[in-house]
């Protein structure tokens, strides 16, 4: 790895120095006096758990939003006025999580997009010369890629690489990447490490976001944390070691102060939902797991390893490619949600406003949706269904007017609350909870982390499907996914760090 | 990660043909799959009625397409570039019925402003584009749904020229419109030659020209496109401005085709104008189809209602004999697409 220290040489201004950065978005404070100094020909490490204020900064390096207070430099230039995009992107190229290509037209046109016939010209298009200079222009930077390909047809990592292509040919010789690595294979990252290695010997500086560390002590020469809106560290990455680098992103925040220890589940406890080598293409494959009666497992694993689809999965919100899953030792039909309901499943799918919750129902009615039967011959009676919803109310400390209140009326966490509460009208031998805590404040936070452990206590099954540490530690035992693959288990007792670090990929020391 | 690696085969695989050979493309000949049909349509009725193939009939079938093809022209601008607009049906009745009226007597069912005839023209296409322009504030300024909106729009224009008319037709028409739907050049109406040019310009300009390439940009991903420096909004409101002056002048061929602005011009056009999109390979989701193609499908749409009349069908089956057709159509574009539709 190249070092040259972070102290900057006369003659080489550094490529971007933001200082003194603070961003607001209403009551949220996404930046707070955070800064970064980024070296010429240095690849720059971005790291940070979610909410750590990585976007917002990448959205202030891009011109896409503008700082409330700090300073904006490029080169020693001040940044370009918001509305001059042509400067910006002279300056900063970005390859971001969501693509800006356009499918339908070929590799060739997207890369001279709005600039088809040269810079600014309006005559006719020249397609065989634009296809020439597509060619050159790919062979220029080792991409193997056909220009008259159309480009829906393009891999995730030739699309990423046709991004940089098309940037590096505006004249930018800043890229960052935004977690680029997260939708490529083994195969791919090594593919574009090779080709930002091979760019950093031309000049190329780089700013990687990554959520895996591992990736960063392989690429990167220096790295910066951001923890909670600030700038925690940076330091070169020879010069840290990768617990000293999830101490920074993890900070010393306190445990949670709630004891959730139950006592051991008996190995003789029936199980409850179990998964045989289930695998869906693409992004999960062999999970083999298995839940008992009055047990809490946690699955865990950071954005693209395959969590929440596996979660998905196993309610029959998708339907796996291979494998089974068996809920009380019933196997469900896959990719069908009413036969594992029909077996005994209970589940919180991952967004409440999509697949949660009907808004202008009531609260009644959203939490008696999976009851088969409330009253003979498919008659709702309206009776039944109050009683029920306001036991639903009593049971979860539900705050709201009544059971006829509109969902659409109550706060992230009652919401959530009255999703639940719906999962367990059946009541259900398992469940399952996929990220149940996001949006959610402390207080409801810890109410409904507290029903999961009561409802263990009384013998259910609960799957915990989450990247929220606060979230697993409700839990016996925690099941990590990395990369679609089982990665590793932690037993009761486990540590925050040692939990980042396997969620990060990094072998726990 | 390892830091010496080789190169990928299946990066090398993915690059099918290196040696600068055109390659085999099923997406470029989506845009040709309708000439072999329109061939087939040709032998259909050739064997049908002698009749058919006499040029007399051949020309008959352009000019009666002259009005759609150039509503079609419009709509294709619209849907490639990610919209869509109804409202075209009715602004192929008002513009040219407003713009009679103007300058009728009252005699002829005229508002009685005897404005000169010289303007009717001139009013006509402003006429189009205002009512463009104000779709395309609703859209754009207001954020507005397109579809209603533009369904809305539809509404009012067909009841504006009811109100101006009293629902009568207007057949005091002045020369000027009568010009090009009942003058021939070179034996083929000048209505066919203003419409095949309109085609020309719409397809050059589309295929060769920033400003026509940035509809599909826009249409395949609006995102992409601002990030590449394309005024999104500007460019779609252009679009369609330029779809209400292109309908207001398919106002203009048909009045002068029929001699008179009927009380329902163009009314349910717009069911035709979908078809010959979508079968000319226009996906409803913008950013895909050419103009070509678009043509191909007023053509496809002609021949068959000219075989279906020559074949004596009668008039009652041949709107089932349509959706069948556009439900057909669909299915072959999904089978060649490979891909599902929303």
């Amino acid at each position: 790895m190249v070092d040259d220290g972070l102290v900057s040489t006369p003659d080489t201004n550094p490529v971007v120095v933001a200082r003194g950065i603070t961003k607001r978005y209403g009551a949220t404070t996404a930046l707070l006096d955070a800064g970064i100094v980024i070296e010429p020909g240095h690849t720059h490490g971005l790291v940070g758990r979610n909410g750590a204020g990585k976007s917002t900064l990448v959205n202030i390096l891009t011109g896409l939003q503008r700082a409330d207070v700090g300073e904006l430099t490029f080169a020693g230039q001040p940044a370009p006025a918001i509305a001059d995009r042509d400067g910006w992107r002279r300056r900063v190229a970005c390859v971001y999580q969501k693509s800006t290509i356009i499918p339908t037209l070929s590799v060739a046109e997207n890369l001279f997009l709005n600039r088809q016939s040269g810079q600014g010209g309006n005559g006719p298009i020249g397609w065989r010369q634009l296809r020439r200079r597509a060619r050159d222009l790919l062979a220029a930077y080792e991409v193997e890629v056909d220009p008259d390909q159309e480009a829906r047809d393009l891999t995730v990592g030739q699309r990423q690489m046709v991004e940089i292509a098309r940037a590096l040919s505006l004249g930018a010789r800043f890229v960052i990447l935004d977690e680029p690595t997260a939708q490529l294979d083994g195969k791919g990252i090594g593919r574009l490490f090779d080709r930002m290695r091979s760019l950093r010997a031309n000049g190329v500086t780089f700013l990687f976001i990554s959520h895996h560390l591992q990736e960063v002590f392989d690429i990167c020469d220096t790295v910066t944390v951001f923890r909670d809106a600030r700038h925690v560290l940076t330091e070169p990455v020879a010069d840290i070691t990768p617990a000293g680098l999830i101490e920074a992103m993890t900070g010393d925040s306190a445990a949670g102060d709630t004891d959730y220890t139950r006592p051991p589940v008996p190995s003789s406890a029936d199980v409850v939902l179990a998964t045989e080598n289930l695998a869906l293409e693409g992004h999960f494959a062999d999970v083999d797991l298995a839940v008992r009666a009055g047990e809490v497992v946690g699955v865990t694993g950071v954005g693209g390893s395959g969590r929440i689809s596996f979660a998905e999965t196993v309610v029959g919100l998708r339907k796996q490619t291979a494998g089974s899953v068996r809920v009380a030792g019933t196997p469900t039909k896959p990719g069908h949600v009413p036969s594992a309901l029909a077996a005994g499943l209970g589940f919180v799918p991952q967004d409440r406003h999509k697949e949660g919750l009907i808004p202008l129902l009531s609260v009644a009615e959203n939490a008696t949706l999976t009851v088969a039967s409330l009253g003979r011959g498919g008659f709702a009676s309206p009776r039944l269904r109050r009683s029920l919803a306001w036991k639903s109310i009593d049971d979860l400390a539900i705050k709201t007017d009544g059971p006829d209140q509109p969902v659409a009326g109550l706060s992230g966490g009652n919401a959530q609350k009255v999703v639940l509460a719906r999962a367990l009208a059946s009541d259900p031998k398992a469940l399952v909870l996929i990220s149940p805590t996001v949006g959610v404040d402390v207080r409801s936070r810890e109410s409904l982390l507290a029903v999961v452990d009561r409802l263990a206590r009384a013998g259910t099954g609960v799957l915990v499907v989450s990247d929220e540490i606060e979230d697993l530690r409700v839990c016996d035992r925690v099941v990590v996914l990395l990369h679609g693959r089982v990665h590793g288990e932690l037993p009761a007792g486990w540590t925050d760090a040692q939990l980042v670090a396997a969620m990060e990929g990094i072998e726990s020391t | 990660m390892s830091s010496t690696r080789q190169t990928s085969p299946e990066l090398t695989e993915a690059v099918p043909n290196r040696s600068g050979q055109p390659v085999f493309r099923l997406a470029r000949l989506r845009d040709f799959t309708l000439v072999p049909a329109i061939i087939v349509l040709l032998v259909v009725g050739a064997l049908i009625s002698p009749v058919f193939l006499s040029s007399a009939n051949l020309i008959n079938v352009l000019q009666q397409q002259t009005e759609l093809s150039v509503l079609v022209l419009a709509e294709s601008l619209i849907l490639i570039s990610g919209r869509i607009d109804l409202s075209l049906e009715s602004t192929i009745g008002l513009a040219p019925a407003l713009a009679v009226a103007l300058v009728a007597p009252t005699s002829g069912y005229g508002l009685g402003t005897d404005w000169p005839q010289w303007t009717a023209i001139p009013v006509c296409l402003a006429a189009g584009v205002l009512i463009g322009a104000f779709n395309g504030l609703l859209i754009m300024k207001f954020k507005l749904s397109g579809f209603i909106v533009t369904l809305g729009m539809l509404i009012v224009i067909r009841g504006l020229q009811t109100g101006i008319t009293g629902g009568q037709s207007l057949s005091t028409v002045p020369d000027s419109f009568l010009y090009l739907g009942s003058t021939s050049w070179l034996t083929v109406p000048a209505s066919v030659w203003v419409c095949g040019l309109l085609f020309v310009i719409g397809i050059v300009v589309l295929g060769y020209f920033r400003s026509g390439r940035s509809l599909y940009a826009i249409g395949g991903n609006v995102d992409a496109a601002r990030a590449a420096g394309i005024r999104t909004d500007r460019v779609a409101w252009i679009v369609l401005t330029v779809g209400g002056l292109l309908a207001a002048f398919a106002g203009l061929l048909m009045t002068g085709h029929f001699g008179s602005v009927s009380a329902d011009q163009g009314q349910n056009m717009i069911f035709q104008v979908f078809a010959a999109c979508v079968i000319g390979g226009i996906s409803m989701d913008g950013g895909k189809g050419t103009l070509f193609g678009a043509l191909c499908g007023v053509l496809a749409l002609g021949l068959t209602n000219n075989i279906l009349t020559l074949a004596g069908v009668s008039g009652h089956w041949l709107q089932a004999i349509y959706g069948a057709i556009i439900l057909v159509a669909l299915v072959l574009a999904r089978v060649t697409s490979g891909k599902a539709q929303d």
